[in-house]
């Protein structure tokens, strides 16, 4: 009896220590194929290239233009989420009946599963289209247009985790500001969302990270081409991007080129790693601030 | 300024307010109207009865998405076969056994970490660890293990969730009737927490559903002409397919596309329909 209960309990730990190996295993992969990388690539070209033509006769790996084409799409989607996720998580909150919240909510939730692919089409297909009617030299590819769909994509989060926040904050608080005559308007602004501001960064935190990771909507509306441009008219590509269209391409296993997408990955591995941990550290120290 | 006056203009925002943020909220649901009306007045056309039985082809009205249907069901069976057990065991060593040691922090930090690595990245891991490491090759099997590593934080998160929720009064009885810990877990926590152990599942399958980038990376095909037989077989997905079409100039496969897309959605909103439905159903069971 004894020892089956110890054996089911090792069994279990082992099946979690699943989840460290793939840390180490995500890390190690990375880590092995970018030191190869850099022993014929410089550090400094690679920081500091304004070109990015690995697959062409004429070799330039610099980062740069992967990252301003990653760092525009995320901006815009950024822009354009957090106002409007904030917004909406504020009047569902504070100002809309609970009816209206109850029906809201799991409908804005249907935004965040709906398959990137299907994003991307709805990007290509019809908003880059209409958004030629207003702009004018806006390209058929473009970053402004995946930009603000994957905006639509990460409003869902921005609204349950901030909502989740502004509701945390207690009762008494918004009380007590009604009591001195505020309007909901000055409750939520000055009262509220400054209580809840914690909660708030880090859904936009995990915003930023999750817009930085992705990578169909990118891959099929944004062009797939390299510009150092933080221009939102111009096709651009990104990080994810590249990936994806290296391993789809046939680049020979074990050359430069097939380790490019390991430094490129690598790079944004410790993005993401770094905004993941300050979300976490950051919810580790004002989760109990109301308790 | 007199007092009166900023009252006044406070309310006036107040006011203005109100109608912005309804005005938005309305606007965001119209995007999800507009996204839908859009590939749905496209596709529906094309879906019939050959769009489901036909392979892919170079003619875009002789395309259909037989293949594609029938390597993302193989590839969503091995993923559930190699991610399930380990993630419900895994989740249930975290709530239940290990205790709040520095493991187990160090075990939760790493998996919250874990929820937040682009799935562009477990491609990455995929191709190096199984298709060359492991020898598997962009198959089948490659592919189910790269997709079960990218699930697994979703599951075992929603299955501690799930059993955070079963009241200690339970087990307390329990062990008060002389059960062992995992007579405990198995008999009373597990079976109470069903409910919501299956709406993480559920949620986690549709997650796999909708999973292209990791895929493309591995090496998974864009033209698959055949069924998958077996693990060590190539494949493709439906998403796959649906990226396929949209990157060809041709406006015949557009529409595919979007009856591919089509396809995809009911799918996708099917199985989040149906993890909403255990959800609720399980809540006003769970409370005792």
């Amino acid at each position: 009896m004894r020892t089956k209960e110890k054996m089911i309990e090792w069994v279990m730990m082992a099946c979690s220590f699943v989840t460290i190996l793939t840390t180490i295993s995500i890390i190690l992969v990375l880590a092995v194929d970018t030191f190869k990388f850099f022993s014929e690539v410089s550090i400094v070209d690679f920081f500091t290239d304004t070109q990015w033509t690995p697959l062409f006769a004429d070799k330039h790996f610099g980062i740069l233009p992967l990252l301003s084409g990653t760092l525009l799409t995320t901006t815009i989607a950024i822009v354009f989420a957090v106002p409007l996720g904030l917004i909406i998580a504020v009047y569902l909150n504070e100002y809309a009946s609970a009816k209206f919240t109850s029906i809201v909510k799991p409908v804005l939730e249907i935004l965040a599963a709906i398959p990137t692919v299907v994003y991307g089409f709805f990007a290509l297909q019809f908003v880059t289209p209409l958004l030629q009617n207003f702009i004018p030299g806006l390209r058929g590819f473009n970053a402004l247009s995946p930009g603000l769909v994957m905006g639509v994509m990460i409003i869902p989060y921005i609204t349950s985790l901030s909502e989740d926040a502004l509701r945390a904050v207690p009762g008494s608080l918004r009380e007590a500001s009604y009591g001195m005559g505020a309007t909901k308007f000055q409750t939520a602004f000055r009262v509220m969302i400054p209580a809840a501001s914690s909660g708030i960064i880090i859904s936009v935190i995990l915003a930023i990270s999750r817009a930085l990771g992705e990578t169909m909507i990118v891959a099929i509306a944004a062009g797939q081409e390299p510009n150092l441009t933080f221009n939102p008219k111009e096709s651009v590509e990104t990080i994810t991007t590249y990936i994806v269209q290296v391993s789809m391409g046939d680049v020979p296993q074990d050359s430069l080129e097939y380790r490019t997408i390991f430094a490129a990955g690598m790079t944004l591995f410790l993005f993401t790693y770094i905004l993941n941990n300050i979300s976490f550290w950051l919810r580790k120290k004002y989760q109990n601030r109301y308790e | 300024m007199s007092k009166q006056h900023n009252i006044h203009t406070a309310r006036r925002v107040d006011k203005a307010f109100r109608i912005i943020a309804l005005s938005l909220t309305v606007f965001a649901l119209l995007i999800l109207v507009v996204l839908l009306v859009d590939i749905f007045s496209r596709g529906l056309s094309r879906i019939n009865w050959s769009f489901f039985t036909n392979l892919p082809s170079r003619h875009s009205e002789r395309s259909g998405i037989l293949t594609a249907l029938a390597g993302m069901l193989s590839l969503l069976f091995f993923t559930i076969i190699v991610a399930l057990p380990i993630g419900i065991a895994a989740g249930i060593y975290l709530q239940e056994y290990s205790s709040k040691n520095r493991f187990a922090r160090i075990l939760e930090i790493n998996i919250a970490n874990l929820a937040g690595v682009p799935s562009v990245i477990y491609g990455i891991l995929g191709l190096q660890l199984f298709v060359r490491l492991a020898g598997l090759g962009n198959s089948l099997i490659a592919g189910a293990f790269t997709l079960a590593l990218l699930i697994l934080p979703i599951i075992i998160v929603s299955t501690r969730e799930a059993i955070r929720a079963v009241p200690n009064s339970l087990r307390e009885a329990s062990y008060g009737m002389g059960a062992t810990k995992w007579q405990t877990t198995r008999r009373v926590v597990i079976p109470s927490a069903l409910g919501g152990i299956l709406t993480g599942i559920i949620l986690s399958i549709s997650r796999a559903v909708g999973e292209t980038a990791p895929l493309l990376v591995i090496g998974a095909l864009v033209y698959v002409p055949f069924i998958p037989e077996g693990p060590r077989d190539q494949f493709t997905t439906l998403p796959i397919q649906v990226f396929n079409w949209i990157s060809r100039p041709q406006a015949g496969f557009i529409l595919n596309a979007a009856a591919g897309i089509i396809v995809l959605l009911i799918i996708t909103f099917l199985l989040n329909g149906i993890a909403i439905y255990i959800r609720n159903k399980w809540y006003k069971k769970i409370k005792y």
